[in-house]
């Protein structure tokens, strides 16, 4: 590491935050093709059914036990996807507006991927904080960049120039703009208990203080941490479902609505087009998954084990453990998507509505009341 | 008949009973394939199906049980054919004769276009020597389309002997009844 030390300052930040993107984007796409194989294979198990088991490699599938295995777990099923949605014919029909229609996928595609980017997946690996941008207002960034998302879908309804995508689109762009009214607001008791919009502090006051969703345990008992539990809890419960609806997942799938819509903003898509609509909408799973993490589950902390505090210098085991952590409290939200849309039907589209405006929005306000009250009475 | 719709209690209308009842369902459907391994999944080529008695599969020519060919070339199944699917070759003045007693002719030769053929049951219904059957065959695969016509040897061969319907064994008994025909005693 002789030459890593000779750089300057400036082109080491810019060495080590190349090598971070470089790493979370393909741990990410990674993740989002495993977790279309894993939508497959829980949807299969909470339908009786078997899933994916057929893709066999040459070589590995001779491996005498690992190679069956691996088969009917479904393993090279997200390779094979891939390559198939390459090789598939990439038609534009004849009626779209083109080039609308080739913004459209990318548009959808880059926001996903610019909220990982403030999103702390780790304590500190060596001396690098395991952050691609540590942003003082990460949140407001990432409300900003989630708010983007939705010109994709409603790009691609527009672009398409036919009935279902049109309405695919206009659905999504209602649906998205009022849930993240209630999203937005879920969040401010979070920054009213933590007093800081840096994810990083936030991580940091929920290792001293407990978890966000339930701040009994770290700061032990108080009056104020008891009254505190109900805040946390709608927080939590109304930015899980302005999430659930943010990211076009059943029961609010509305812009895409199958029995409906054929399927909704991306009919007229096909081949890698399409598939950049399916990787942007996991990848938003994803993030949204990173999110609740974060604001309300502790990011990269465990309260047992002195596993809430950042290692100190040598203990790399401890980073690459907080890594672990925080995938696996990230990997527990993608089960609970995927589980929920095998559980509720959809939403009627006024329904929708009427939850978003006349319940959660209204709930989300008194609850940002109630926390400032519970602040200023036990004297914050 | 109205049926009353009760007004849901304000818990109701929390969506929280039926989120829990549906928490419950899938939990309890996703538990038990993991475990117990018993999905409804049929894996089909490595599992063989079941197809029911009755099922309209690929229609095949059947010997009786004799092993001799039951087909008397009367062209009816060609005729009625919906998609023309079935070609027959009359064995003519000087063709070969029929292999089996009650008899005058058997088919010179015998073509089924198994892409054509869209498994309707006409030819059976209408065959009055009971010589070609639906079978339970479904999934006809071949190389090229002169694979998938089927001529009568390979009809016969796939049908088989059928000897559960014996047309002309009954019509014999018939006529040995007839001979002895007022003596019922």
């Amino acid at each position: 590491m002789a030459w890593l030390d000779s750089l300057t300052p400036q082109t080491q930040f810019v060495f080590f935050t190349l090598l971070k993107i470089a790493c979370v984007l393909g741990l990410l796409l990674t993740l989002v093709a495993y977790a279309v194989l894993a939508e497959r294979k829980v949807s299969a198990l909470i339908q009786d059914r078997v899933g994916p088991n057929r893709v066999n490699l040459p070589l590995i599938g001779s491996i005498p036990f690992l190679g069956q295995f691996l088969t009917k777990l479904g393993f090279w099923h997200p390779l094979v996807d891939g390559v198939k949605s390459f090789i598939k014919e990439d038609f534009t029909p004849g009626h779209v507006r083109k080039i609308y229609f080739w913004l459209a996928p990318a548009i959808s595609l880059v926001p996903a991927f610019l909220v990982i980017a403030v999103i702390p997946f780790g304590s500190t690996l060596g001396a690098q904080k395991m952050v691609i941008a540590d942003l003082n207002v990460g949140i407001l960034y990432t409300f900003g960049i989630v708010s983007l998302g939705v010109y994709g879908v409603v790009l691609a309804g527009y672009a398409a120039n036919s009935k279902f995508p049109f309405l695919g689109g206009i659905r999504a762009s209602a649906q998205m703009i009022s849930y993240e009214i209630a999203m937005g607001m879920s969040v401010i008791p979070v920054f009213l208990v933590v007093g800081d919009l840096n994810l990083g502090k936030i991580i940091e006051h929920q290792a001293q203080n407990g978890w966000n969703v339930l701040p009994l345990f770290g700061g032990g008992f108080s009056a104020q941490s008891l009254l505190l539990v109900p805040c946390g809890v709608i927080s939590f419960v109304i930015f899980f479902i302005s999430a659930l609806a943010e990211t076009n997942r059943l029961p609010f799938d509305m812009a895409e609505s199958e029995s409906e819509l054929v399927s909704g903003y991306h009919t007229e898509y096909s081949s890698m087009k399409f598939g950049m609509f399916f990787i942007g909408e996991y990848a938003n799973m994803f993030a949204g998954a990173a999110m609740m993490t974060t604001l309300f589950f502790g990011g990269w902390t465990l309260p047992f084990f002195g596993l809430d505090v950042a290692p100190v210098a040598g203990e790399w085991w401890k980073g690459l453990l907080h890594i672990g952590i925080f995938m696996g409290k990230m990997l527990a939200f993608m089960f609970t998507f995927m589980w929920i849309r095998w559980m509720l039907p959809r939403f009627r589209y006024d329904q929708l509505m009427d939850l978003g405006w006349r319940r959660m929005i209204p709930l989300a306000l008194a609850n940002i009341i109630l926390t400032a009250g519970v602040l200023a009475l036990t004297n914050r | 008949m109205i049926v009353k719709r009760n007004e849901l209690t304000w818990f109701e209308r929390l969506y929280l009973p039926a989120l829990i009842g549906g928490l419950k369902v899938t939990t309890r459907h996703f538990l038990n394939t993991l475990t117990t391994k018993t999905p409804v999944t049929q894996q089909y080529p490595e599992e063989p199906t079941r197809v029911l008695p009755g099922y309209r599969g690929a229609p095949y020519l059947v010997r009786d049980q004799d092993g001799a060919t039951k087909c008397v070339s009367c062209q009816l199944c060609e005729f009625v054919c919906p998609p023309k699917a079935i070609r027959i070759t009359p064995p003519g003045p000087t063709g070969k004769p029929a292999d089996r007693t009650n008899a005058e002719k058997m088919p010179e030769e015998f073509e089924i276009n198994m892409l054509r053929c869209i498994f309707c049951g006409l030819c059976q219904e209408v065959c009055p020597e009971e010589a070609i059957f639906l079978k339970s065959d479904f999934s006809l695969t071949g190389l090229a389309r002169s694979e998938m016509i089927y001529d009568k040897d390979k009809l016969l061969a796939l049908g088989g002997t059928h000897p559960g319907i014996q047309k002309w064994k009954h019509k014999l008994d018939e006529a040995k009844e007839q001979e002895t025909f007022p003596v019922k005693v």
